[in-house]
């Protein structure tokens, strides 16, 4: 391939991240119509979508709204869901921290599932291009999707706000998150990390103020890295 | 529903706005070029899969729109969600099947 210039690069990426909308697009305005549910109002629901920028942790954070969950509680229920991105982050910076600390603040935001997933793999598979064609790649690959993820949050707050009450939309919220398990279940660790969270999560119910789902996740991890360990062990 | 005062949503909204950038931004950015300890990069890999299973376990097991007690309907999308997922990977074909069970049950017994 004779691709070199990173504008080329940027719509390499931008033609592989468009497969992504299809997804995020229902995604987005399940969101919104979330939010405007748990009452939050048209400009909070896409200020949020704006700026966290992140799909579960979005969702977990109405979702402990909704059981009158302490502040302090939700946003670190939250963030620990998005612990997943500063792992990418790390995973991505053998091949932008070369960048100016301007890109790579940039890049920072736009670190998403799909941006990370696309990337990845051709940084992997073609190791001699140079950081700028990485990051002209990488903001191509997010190109897509942020607006949609914005626009399609804004038409689910404006639906949200029509749909009655009997829909039954409490359980959609589970539903959702119950979906996106599945998926997420590529090893055996995480299966293990999933089940051992799921065992502490059922048997913290009663501690006050939500704190058991932070320890079930805790405890999901520790299960997860202890497991991975044991795997990688077995295999010598 | 409880009503959420809008300084609560906004303190939210900023607080995870905030803390989002930064977890992005703790290893592009202020890390740069040097190693990650590989210890914390395996328990990074297990938050998500961690901490949603958690979330969703009690709602299951104790649905709040029916004070707790368990039922049929949302038992079965529950698990149509959860099985479909797991087969297909595909999150929205899993939502939507889900969906589809919990309103054809609602609609037949509810």
């Amino acid at each position: 391939m004779a691709i070199t210039t990173s504008k080329s690069y940027f719509w390499t990426g931008f033609r592989e991240g468009l497969p992504f909308v299809i997804v995020v697009g229902p995604f987005g305005m399940l969101f919104g119509v979330f939010a405007t549910e748990a009452g939050l109002n048209i400009a909070q629901t896409i200020a949020f979508s704006a700026t966290v920028f992140a799909g579960a942790a979005q969702f977990t954070a109405l979702q402990l709204l909704q059981d009158n969950t302490p502040t302090v509680i939700i946003l670190a229920s939250a963030l620990a869901v998005n612990l997943r991105v500063a792992m990418y982050s790390a995973s991505l910076t053998p091949y932008l921290g070369a960048a100016p600390l301007w890109q790579r603040a940039c890049a920072a935001y736009l670190i998403v599932d799909q941006s990370y997933a696309c990337s990845i793999v051709r940084f992997e598979a073609e190791p001699e291009l140079t950081t700028k064609q990485r990051m002209a790649y990488f903001v191509g690959c997010v190109s897509p999707v942020a607006p949609i993820w914005i626009l399609m949050t804004y038409l689910g707050a404006v639906l949200g706000a029509q749909i009655p009450d009997s829909w039954a939309l409490d359980f959609a919220l589970p539903i959702a998150f119950l979906a996106m398990i599945g998926p997420m279940m590529r090893t055996l660790p995480h299966v293990i990390a999933a089940l051992v969270a799921i065992v502490v999560a059922l048997l913290t119910v009663q501690v006050p103020a939500n704190l058991g789902l932070l320890i079930a996740g805790v405890a999901g991890m520790m299960a997860g890295a202890q497991a991975e360990l044991a795997l990688e062990r077995h295999k010598r | 529903m409880t009503t959420v005062s809008a300084t609560t949503i906004w303190i939210l909204i900023i607080g995870l706005a905030i803390g989002s950038f930064a977890l992005r931004f703790t290893f592009i950015g202020l890390v740069g070029d040097r190693p990650i300890p590989s210890w914390l990069l395996r328990h990074l890999r297990y938050t998500a899969v961690a901490i949603i299973p958690a979330l969703i376990a009690p709602l299951v097991v104790w649905p709040a729109a029916t004070d707790g007690q368990p039922d049929l309907p949302r038992m079965a999308a529950a698990a149509v969600a959860l099985t479909v997922g797991l087969v297909t990977k595909k999150v929205l074909t899993a939502i939507f099947s889900g969906a589809a069970v919990l309103y054809a049950l609602l609609y037949l017994i509810g």
